[in-house]
């Protein structure tokens, strides 16, 4: 696997600098927006990729609550952490789509601002993760998780059921996208789904090998306590 | 600004924060390495 995981890299940045390629010089230029439109060929996937990390965070979450098992609570961290990353690129490149096109940086819309309490409920779980250590952390994480992920569906549902300034879905109902357009857009989101794959695995990998050393670390001074305690008894029966 | 620079604004925001955000991973990991190291050394 060590030997894969590199070329697997290496793949992933040549899809996504094929993927630029589209958005940037193949897919034709929208005649309302003009080069300013190119911004969803990053944003939408961004999003889409944070959202199927949340979900994955989500799965982790309740497979740890049911199994406890390590390997799935370092899954929820490392997904989390990730779809948090893609998350701020779409809270950064909205706002610099929206400030040409309708004249306002931000408003509070309820698909902008559903995505922001999104963002900051896995703050909130990242900050949980970071700065509380005891046994019952990765439990109330998980169940914070759940309901994090309940804001998914209404970030995305949230343009068919309430009046918004945001535009509608370019994909199945309420929107289309010309045929050029539709292959930049779709080999960005592959793009941006390997990507984000990629970065949440190496992610995992970084988590169990914390919790490696920590674990050795551990060993280490239980091992070291244990000398100390064989050295110190001869000079705690002499005091006595 | 005109849209061109909106559009590189918005790409070089995505890159600089993928690129920052693998960077400290790779800091994580060489250090995480390192520790795992002594303490092996440390046996």
């Amino acid at each position: 696997m060590k030997r894969v995981f590199p070329i697997l890299w290496a793949l992933t940045a040549l899809l996504l600098a094929y993927s630029t390629y589209q958005a940037l010089v193949v897919a034709p230029t929208e005649q309302t927006m003009g080069d300013v439109q190119r911004i969803f060929y990053y944003h939408v996937p961004s999003a889409w990729t944070a959202f199927c990390l949340f979900f994955a965070n989500l799965f982790a979450s309740v497979a740890y609550l049911i199994w406890k098992n390590s390997k799935a609570d370092a899954l929820a961290v490392a997904s989390a952490e990730v779809g948090v990353v893609f998350c701020t690129i779409v809270l950064i490149t909205g706002p610099i789509w929206a400030r040409p096109v309708w004249g306002i940086w931000w408003t509070w819309d309820i698909r902008l601002t559903t995505t922001l309490v999104l963002w900051l409920i896995y703050v909130s779980y990242l900050v949980l993760r970071r700065f509380s250590d005891t046994a019952q952390t990765p439990i109330l994480a998980a169940v914070l998780a759940i309901f994090g992920a309940l804001d998914v569906p209404l970030v995305y549902f949230s343009i068919w059921f309430f009046r918004t300034q945001h535009p509608q879905p370019v994909m199945g109902k309420g929107g289309s996208l010309a045929p050029p357009m539709l292959h930049a857009f779709l080999i960005n989101l592959l793009a941006f789904s390997v990507f984000g794959v990629m970065v949440c695995w190496t992610r995992y990998r970084l988590e169990v090998l914390r919790r490696e050393v920590e674990q050795a670390q551990a060993m280490d001074s239980l091992l070291g306590s244990e000398t100390s305690e064989k050295v110190s008894l001869p000079l705690g029966r002499s005091a006595r | 600004m005109n849209a061109i620079e909106f559009l590189i604004a918005a790409y070089v925001a995505t890159w600089l924060i993928h690129g920052v955000y693998l960077g400290t991973l790779a800091m994580r990991f060489s250090k995480l390495r390192q520790q795992l190291r002594e303490l092996s050394k440390g046996k």
